[in-house]
């Protein structure tokens, strides 16, 4: 557990987890006690197996599922505590890249873009399209970088899936975040372009500085990409180190079972 | 014995009999025979030939009343669409909390519980007779009608879209204008226009108890045995609805083209 825990104590951490839990009914805990800190930079990924709360976790963070007890500490407030104005303040500073994209599909690229804006615009210039000059050539540049210059005006259900997920890392970048979320970012994906979308989001976290809590269901595609693995199991966290840490035996305590390691 | 495939419902067998049952004896209570319907045809037959030709008796009064119920009608859509998309909005259970679904859901059963005759008797006893009364009523009719719709489309909407865009941040106002509007906007259009027609058709109506429009000039016509000039009255509200049809396809077609045409 040394790379994961070293990582974190050298500065500040931009995320603080203290003793969460989280039960959808009474007695049956989905995540018991989960305390972690995450780093400055780098990739963190949550692995484990369906069900044990990976997703769970990381909708805690911005509250888009209500945490039953425990702290989560952010840019010095504890999140859990925030109330609704507070916490749109600070879901703005939080990105969330989803599994099925979840891009408005009606929507043009351009507009899905800016609703990463959406947090600090206001709602009448939002709806009649008046937008910061300053935000829109941030997002034909940011569409540059993920590949889909003159995309603008398409709408968003004519892309593909790998399309689309870029356009979803491109609108939670566009936020400025100062954490990444992703949930199962590229489970809907093809196995290619799974390891271009996991490319993208390493790269643009490296070149913004924002670090990234991300869920995973491969674990080959975690232990390329993540710098740090946390594995989860009946909501307790029962790993967390570098990649090169996660043996067999270790798979075998957070999944359960040996055939499936063949 | 044979297997059965299909399991025999004694209930629904009963259901149909008590209502075969229930039919004839309505039948027999109502006076509803042959005999009845064959003398009926006979006057219907005199009826109809003293409609023909179709005489414009009062052209002035027959204009004024078209313009009338167009008016009614237009204002009636404009004034009922706009309140319904807040009750909609509110009354969708998906996004609102039960406080607040559940009152604007009575306002809109409340508003749907009255034929719009009724609702115009009632507004002509409140506010006296002439248009105003046919547009209050027919905006109630339109709340009823819009709003329900408009929550129901609501609560079809796929809530990821609207997670995404509560995740970064976006005040209740933009959640709205960009996560939940643009799944529903072309239905909202296509129940619109909807209203639009179903209005202009109710505005020709709501005059028979005074609350203004063609329907008043239709029922005097009607009183006075001028069945010439309430054929031609009928004439021009099938004219005019007509018109309004091809009004209201070819609003719903300026709206949506941008849609379907990127659809492809």
């Amino acid at each position: 557990m040394t790379a994961g825990a070293a990582q974190a104590t050298n500065a500040a951490p931009a995320l603080s987890i203290r003793n969460l839990d989280k039960e959808y009914t009474r007695g049956r805990p989905v995540l018991s006690a989960v305390s972690l800190d995450i780093g400055t930079t780098g990739i963190t990924a949550i692995i484990g197996p369906s069900g044990t709360g990976k997703s769970t976790l990381i909708r805690c963070i911005n509250r888009l599922v209500e945490p039953t007890s425990g702290e989560i500490f952010f840019q010095g407030e504890d999140l859990v505590k925030l109330d609704r104005r507070a916490l749109r303040l600070a879901r703005r500073q939080i990105g969330m890249v989803f599994q099925e994209y979840n891009l408005v599909e009606r929507l043009t690229v351009m507009e899905n873009l800016l609703c990463g804006r959406l947090g600090y615009v206001a709602a009448w210039k939002a709806w009649l399209r008046k937008y910061p000059q300053a935000d829109i050539d941030r997002a034909f540049s940011l569409l540059d970088t993920v590949g889909l210059a003159g995309f603008a005006n398409q709408r968003a259900d004519s892309l593909s899936g790998g399309q689309r997920q870029r356009v979803g890392i491109a609108r939670a970048i566009m936020q400025e975040p100062k954490l990444l979320l992703a949930d199962e970012p590229t489970s809907s994906l093809d196995p290619k372009t799974s390891v271009e979308i996991m490319e993208l989001i390493g790269e643009m976290c490296r070149r913004n500085g924002i670090p990234v809590m991300i869920n995973m269901h491969d674990v080959e595609l975690a232990r390329r990409f993540a710098d740090r693995i946390i594995g989860l199991s009946g909501g307790r966290i029962v790993y967390d180190g570098g990649p090169a840490g996660l043996g067999d035996a270790m798979l075998k305590t957070i999944y359960g079972g040996e055939g499936w390691l063949q | 014995m044979n297997a059965r495939a299909f399991r025999r419902d004694p209930l629904s067998g009963a259901a149909w009999l008590a209502l075969a049952a229930y039919v004839v004896y309505a039948c027999s209570r109502l006076d509803f025979t042959w005999a009845r319907f064959m003398t009926g045809l006979d006057n219907g037959a005199r009826f109809i030939a003293r409609m023909l030709p179709p005489h414009i008796a009062q052209p002035d009064t027959l204009l004024k009343g078209l313009t009338e119920s167009l008016e009614i009608a237009v204002l009636a859509s404009c004034l009922g669409i706009v309140i319904s998309l807040p009750i909609g909005l509110f009354a969708a259970r998906n996004l609102m909390p039960a406080w607040v679904s559940w009152p604007a859901r009575a306002v809109i059963a409340l508003c749907r519980s009255f034929h719009p005759v009724i609702v115009a008797i009632l507004f002509v006893k409140a506010v006296g007779f002439g248009a105003l009364a046919g547009i209050l009523a027919l905006v109630v009719a339109s709340i009823g009608f819009t709003a329900k719709l408009f929550a129901e489309a609501i609560e079809e909407i796929s809530l990821k879209q609207v997670e995404a865009v509560r995740a970064t941040g976006a005040p209740f106002m933009s959640l709205i204008g960009y996560g939940v509007l643009p799944q529903v906007f072309s239905r909202f259009v296509g129940f619109a226009t909807y209203q639009l027609d179903s209005n202009l058709r109710n505005s020709t109506m709501v005059g028979i108890v005074g609350a203004g429009g063609i329907g008043g000039t239709l029922f005097a016509a009607f009183q006075r045995f001028d069945y010439d000039f309430v054929c031609a009255i009928l004439l021009c509200i099938i004219g005019m609805i007509m018109a309004g049809e091809v009004l209201a396809t070819s609003v719903r077609g300026v709206f949506l083209e941008r849609g379907k045409v990127e659809e492809k």
